[in-house]
């Protein structure tokens, strides 16, 4: 892999861009308050902007997300610094709702998925301390069902995503003891296939996002004993299609988010090396606007934070010079991981 | 959003029905920010919204108002949670209710709200929502024959309310259309596991068997009838290695086909697993060998070197199979 190819300064003016536009959409604070201080040419023009602004008018709901994926970019890319952190974490805790549970955004309901992010965007800024961890521990665990499943919110729907999002959340504040890990374990390999692979629920087809969900939980809660590690390697191998990207099931086409879930999962399972790495990278690089920065799912496509985030956790994955590395289960930077466990074993299991 | 069924949208703040709520805008923060014109209706809709949803106003209108937001976003989770309040106070006809996500969920069958509402409401409808249901999920996969979420709610229905009688022949049908869809490979398999009408995979291996291998013939480069194969003799390897149609599949498709990287694969796991090959199978093996000339090895380490130069992507997994073969076998 050659440095310098990756437009990494383009990618985190397109992430400050967007969520510049983001704010002032809803009217509500910008986030990222330094980008006012780049110069204007750098600014997406309005025309440019109007079908990105609905869409950005659409995402209002899931910012909790956006803000999970724009800053983890930054930081990878070492840009950290363009962001104001305590505007940040005042927002963040906005979110948070009495149940202990956090929103996509302010005034929206609470949702595990969104728990998770806010969790992951505080871990992030070293600002777990702001958190009252019990609360949000408790709300997590309200989530567990009798089966060991993991219900998303109050309304019940039931996925293994949610598993992974309840473990991971509650191994970040040190509370997986409030949970029923056992039963959470055996729920998740209830839902392995025939082909190694993991799906929503048991009996729904291999996916790699939900294989990523499951062997990221398992990993966690340090249970990889029950993954056929070698069958599933193989299934996760063969995602890798001609031109060197990456597909979520059979028959379907590359896509750069891939990388990250297929890529994690190989590398947690120690079997990385079974795909074509320098294919797979340059295949990303390929999916970069290389005018105006961001990453799309495939070469040629509009680029947006989301694919943008999974390319550069991608590339950290490949250890692309340049690139932060990123912990593959945790899907938080390494650094930010190690001062989370410090002195803790936990996390060393998969990395040598 | 298609823009011709809203021009006649007329702004909340003159339906005279509404002059009593004062509607929210979202938080604006220390930093004014110049207002952008686009959307007005995204807009004030919502602003309306907050306006209910603070209030909890579960009325009619609230009804009425979250459907208006959920055509406009229905990604919006908060405005679906707060509609199956609504439904639960006002005691909403849930056939209705599930007439109104018909409409909506053909042009938006990713959603995962969408999804999530229906099951809520077949759940409250109970065991007579069945046929209702199979036959959503059936007009959804007609349009996207992989559809996740379809055919995880096609799951749950079939366990929770029953309806396998026609699940094979429906997964058939689909492997008809197209033979590569994983999907419906994948329901097969969920059909003759877990309907109690099938006798399990015992009572389904041989003519399953057989099914796969037709497929196989037909396309050997299409993954998944390989792995349903596989699937049919799982946690049994003697059974596989002792299932002659297994072996003949491989020669067959060795000896006619250019695509055999799934044939010498499963040959490999074979052999692994102590198979004896027959003269016709080391035959066509030694054909490829020397097509490709390479030097003389055992027959699996044979079958490695060929794999590593088909399929030179995963060499490395390859070559790792190699280094596994049983000592007797590399
Ligand atoms: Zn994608």
């Amino acid at each position: 892999m050659e440095a310098g190819e990756l437009e990494a300064e383009k990618h985190v003016r397109f992430i400050l861009a967007v969520e510049k536009v983001l704010s002032s959409l809803e009217r509500s604070r910008p986030l990222f308050l330094r980008l006012l201080l780049l110069p204007l040419s750098n600014q997406p023009s309005v025309d440019s902007q109007r079908k990105d602004d609905f869409e950005a008018l659409a995402m209002e709901h899931l910012r909790m997300n956006g803000a999970y994926w724009g800053l983890t970019t930054l930081y990878l890319l070492h840009r950290l610094d363009a962001v104001d952190l305590d505007e940040v974490v005042s927002w963040v805790l906005e979110c948070q709702h009495e149940s202990g549970g956090f929103a996509g955004n302010i005034g929206h309901d609470p949702h595990i998925l969104y728990t998770l992010s806010a969790v992951q965007v505080l871990a992030l800024l070293d600002k777990l301390d702001v958190l009252d961890a019990d609360k949000v521990s408790n709300y997590v665990a309200r989530l567990q069902n009798e089966d060991g499943s993991f219900s998303g919110d109050e309304w019940g729907e039931i996925d293994t995503r949610f598993s992974y999002c309840a473990i991971c959340c509650l191994s970040i504040l040190h509370h997986l003891d409030k949970i029923n890990v056992e039963k959470a374990v055996n729920y998740i390999v209830s839902c392995k296939n025939l082909d190694g692979g993991f799906g929503c629920t048991p009996g729904a087809e291999s996916h790699a996002g939900q294989i990523f969900c499951c062997i990221g939980a398992l990993a966690i809660t340090g249970s990889l004993n029950h993954v056929d590690k070698d069958l599933l390697g193989w299934w996760l191998c063969e995602r890798q299609v001609k031109s060197g990207g990456l597909n979520g099931r059979p028959e379907k086409l590359p896509d750069v988010c891939y990388s990250w879930w297929v890529l994690s999962s190989l590398i947690i399972i120690d079997r990385v090396h079974w795909i074509d790495k320098n294919k797979l990278a340059r295949f990303i690089l390929d999916c970069q606007d290389k005018e105006n920065g961001g990453i799309s799912d495939r070469p040629d496509d509009a680029v947006d934070v989301f694919h943008t985030y999974f390319g550069v956790a991608g590339l950290s994955l490949l250890e692309y010079p340049g690139i932060k590395a990123i912990d593959p289960a945790y899907a938080l930077p390494v650094d930010t991981v190690n001062k989370i466990f410090f002195g803790r074993l936990i996390v060393r299991t998969w990395r040598s | 959003m298609s823009s011709d069924e809203d021009e006649g949208w007329v702004p909340f703040s003159r339906r005279p029905g509404w002059s009593d709520v004062v509607p929210i805008p979202q938080d604006d923060g220390p930093n004014p920010v110049v207002p952008i014109a686009y959307r007005d209706e995204f807009r004030e809709t919502m602003d309306y919204f907050r306006a209910v949803y603070f209030a909890n106003e579960r009325s009619y209108r609230s009804l009425q108002l979250t459907s208006e937001a959920i055509k406009i976003n229905p990604g919006n989770y908060t405005v679906w949670h707060f509609r199956r309040l609504i439904i639960d106070s006002l005691n909403v006809d849930l056939w209705e209710e599930l007439e109104y996500v018909d409409e909506i969920a053909s042009s938006n069958s990713k959603n995962y709200q969408i999804w999530h509402h229906r099951r809520w409401l077949a759940e409250k409808l109970g065991t007579g929502s069945a046929n209702k249901e199979l036959e959503f999920t059936k007009k959804i996969l007609a349009l996207d024959a992989k559809n996740y979420h379809a055919w995880s709610h096609r799951q749950w229905v079939l366990q929770a309310f029953g309806g396998w009688e026609d699940e094979l022949d429906y997964c058939c049908q689909l492997l008809d259309d197209d033979i590569f869809n994983n999907s419906a490979w994948n329901q097969r398999y969920f059909v003759i596991t877990r309907s109690p009408l099938l006798g399990g995979l015992q009572g389904t291996r041989e003519s399953e068997g057989r099914y796969a291998v037709e497929a196989i013939l037909k396309n050997p480069e299409n993954e998944s009838p390989w792995r349903y194969l596989r699937g049919l003799y799982k946690g049994d390897p003697d059974l596989l290695v002792g299932a002659s149609l297994v072996s003949e599949v491989c020669l067959k498709v060795l000896q006619t086909s250019h695509n055999c990287i799934f044939a010498l694969c499963l040959l490999l796991d074979l052999l692994s697993h102590g198979l004896q090959p027959c003269t016709e199978l080391r035959t066509a093996v030694q054909r490829l060998s020397s097509e490709m000339e390479l030097p003389d090895a055992s027959l699996p380490g044979t079958v490695c070197s060929i794999l590593e130069r088909m399929d030179p992507m995963r060499s490395n997994y390859w070559a790792w199979r190699r280094s596994n073969l049983p000592c007797q076998a590399s």
